[in-house]
């Protein structure tokens, strides 16, 4: 398999504090690669790296044969990687369907032009692109919400939704941060059944999550943030077993 | 007959439906019902209106910017200088006393679109560098382009006309081709269109044709990919970047697309008075286009107007009449004494209204905000803001944030 996303030699400071230090892997094409850590690891600063909202001090970011590093988010996005966030980012005031359509954006060609002028071109790609957005509410399970303001769905329907709109960027590399945070046991289940149905759509799925149920259970291959550093990197049960996670995770015994 | 019933019961309870059915009726009797009202003498209120409509064509600019994009816009009058202004050169004698030595009298429809690009490059140019501030930084900004642009124009000698300004510009004109029942006929109350300054009916017809292009323009923008952009920008920033919008891009066409209804309306205004200067773009003008957007519902193109309409109303029509209309009122209540002027100091009712004229437009901005802090015609989202903020203050007391 190839590798979709290079992370070589990452690392990122804020001053004084190191947050990402010289972190190096590789995420394959059609895989669900795991990013865990302790609280304060650098993960979702990894992540910000990744998708541009950071530039990185050092190291390189390469996806697909483009080093995307240090590009604006936009341009990353437009590259194929979308992204949701730890706190749900939903456009709050507006309905669930223009969430998603607005997903679609950077996949769209009308310009000023069209758009004054409402050309065929125009209203077909509109008419293309909520149709799409319908399939996509209908498969995170929201498409009787469509109409109504991301802000008055419930918690679990906006990380739903949120996924939804990072889908309608045509994403190759889809990054999800936490997104069983706050989920109910039935809630996990779903959501582990819809990581796999966006893994068949052949869109390769890398996610920080912190519930090691949902981890072990998803992911192919896990690498273990500790302060900023790399400290493990390997398929579920090797990571489960290494002692430097275990030390990371519980503490060292005297 | 069965599709017009369908498209009423569809919108009877649309309130943007109905402002709009309303305004259309409104601009097409006014001129009938206001020569009628008034005998014939009508035509200084109907260039009142035609010139109200230039406020109305910024209204919707800003609102673009301020409504759809959530940029706070406090020089934008600087825009509507700058159109005014090109115009002013491209179709006057002015040039000629330039060091160019040559005038220029570009076509009034081709002078229009200088003035919009003009605008909208001066947009472009101002927007680059500043579109990357957030909320109040980009405020203060505009601030100072909305204080130097006037000044500009005042203090650069020949080029301007300096303090007086620029005079004699070029009335509008039909493009040639344009020929009708109206050329050199009498043709009801639109007797003669032509563009001269005792037919204001004609600048008022042409007004009217103007803002109804602009509206429909911006309404399918707003209804398109980047009407949608600029929600998401103005919801969340972070999230539109992730999702794929270019925000930079994305706020640059809305300050330009701003710019450019500013620029036309300038333009017209220029062509409109004959004449520019520097005075009439001052810090007031920005403000008071704010307000009519606020006032009117921020987000939405028939309240952005009516605020438009409404503000100018009373600005300019309302506040100047009052005093005697007030001071008719107390002879009328048998209040006579009112009127008198007391030499202890009460200078007559209709001199304290003139000069409490501000304190008057102050409480009715303050009343208007007081009973429709949504606006007048709100936005959908507006009003679900105003009320989920309500719920919140109600549900959970302050709290400090970090």
């Amino acid at each position: 398999m190839a590798a979709i996303l290079r992370v070589n030699g990452l690392t990122k400071r804020f001053g004084g504090l190191v947050a990402v230090d010289n972190v190096s892997f590789d995420v394959e094409a059609g895989e669900v690669f795991a990013l865990i850590g302790p609280n304060g690891a650098g993960k979702t600063t990894l992540f910000n790296c990744i998708t541009g909202f950071f530039k990185p001090t050092l190291g390189h970011v390469v996806f697909g044969d483009k080093d995307l590093t240090g590009s604006p988010p936009h341009r990353t996005a437009k590259a194929g990687i979308a992204r949701t966030f730890q706190n749900i980012r939903l456009f709050d005031y507006m309905s669930a369907l223009d969430n998603v359509r607005l997903g679609h954006h950077c996949r769209m060609h009308a310009m000023l032009w069209d758009s004054l002028f409402k050309t065929p071109l125009e209203r077909n790609e509109e008419r293309e692109i909520t149709e799409h957005s319908m399939e996509l509410l209908a498969l995170v399970g929201l498409e009787h919400q469509a109409d109504n303001y991301a802000r008055n769905l419930a918690y679990g329907q906006q990380r739903r939704l949120e996924i939804a709109r990072a889908l309608a960027t045509s994403p190759k590399l889809l990054l999800l941060d936490e997104p069983a945070a706050g989920f109910n046991p039935q809630e996990k289940v779903e959501l582990m059944d819809l990581v796999q149905t966006i893994l068949r759509r052949g869109i390769t799925v890398f996610l920080i999550e912190h519930d090691m149920r949902v981890v072990m259970q998803v992911s192919q291959r896990i690498v273990v943030l500790d302060h900023g550093e790399k400290i493990a990197e390997g398929p579920p049960v090797e990571v489960r077993n290494n002692q430097r996670v275990i030390e990371a995770y519980l503490g060292k015994s005297a | 007959m069965k599709r017009v019933r369908a498209l009423l019961r569809d919108n009877a309870r649309n309130a943007n439906a109905i402002a709009y059915t309303l305004m259309i009726l409104g601009a097409l009797l006014y001129p009938a019902v206001v020569q009628f009202a008034t005998a014939g003498n009508g035509d200084y209120l109907v260039g009142l209106a035609a010139d109200g409509g230039i406020y109305i064509l910024m209204a919707i600019g800003l609102n673009v910017v301020v409504g759809f994009a959530g940029l706070l816009d406090l020089g934008y009058a600087a825009f509507f200088a700058i159109g005014s202004y090109t115009y002013a050169l491209v179709a006057s004698n002015h040039l000629g006393v330039t060091p160019l030595g040559h005038s220029l009298h570009v076509p009034f429809w081709i002078a229009l679109f200088i003035g919009m690009f003009t605008a909208a490059g001066a947009g472009a140019l101002l927007g680059a560098p500043t579109l990357r501030l957030r909320g109040d930084y980009l405020a203060i900004v505009t601030l100072g382009f909305g204080e130097i642009v006037p000044r500009l124009f005042k203090n650069a000698g020949i080029w301007t006309g300096g303090v007086p300004g620029i005079f004699a510009l070029d009335v509008p004109t039909l493009p040639g081709w344009i020929t009708g029942p109206w050329v050199n006929q009498p043709f009801g109350w639109v007797p003669d269109f032509r563009f001269t300054t005792d037919n204001l009916t004609a600048y008022y017809v042409l007004m009217i044709v103007l803002i109804a292009v602009v509206v429909v323009l911006v309404h399918n923008i707003y209804n398109s990919r980047l009407g949608r952009a600029w929600m998401a920008v103005r919801e969340d920033e972070t999230a539109a970047a992730a999702t794929g919008v270019n925000t930079v891009s994305i706020k640059l066409l809305a300050f330009s697309i701003g710019a450019a209804t500013s620029g036309f309306a300038g333009a017209f205004y220029g062509a409109k008075l004959s004449y520019v200067s520097s005075e009439n773009f001052g810090f007031v003008v920005s403000v008071t286009v704010l307000a009519m957007v606020v006032l009117g519902g921020m987000g939405n193109i028939p309240g952005a107007m009516l605020g438009g309409g409404v503000l100018y109303f009373i600005l300019f029509w309302f506040l100047p009449n009052a005093p005697a209309q007030v001071e008719s009122l107390a002879s009328a209540a048998g209040l006579g004494v009112l009127n008198q002027v007391n030499p202890n100091g009460w200078p007559g009712i209709a001199e304290e209204v003139s000069r409490s004229k501000y304190v008057i437009f102050g409480l009715i901005l303050v009343g208007i905000m007081l009973l429709r802090p949504q606006g007048l015609l709100p936005s959908q989202v507006r009003k679900q803001e105003l009320r989920h903020e309500e719920h919140e203050a109600i549900a959970a007391p302050r709290q400090l944030q970090g």
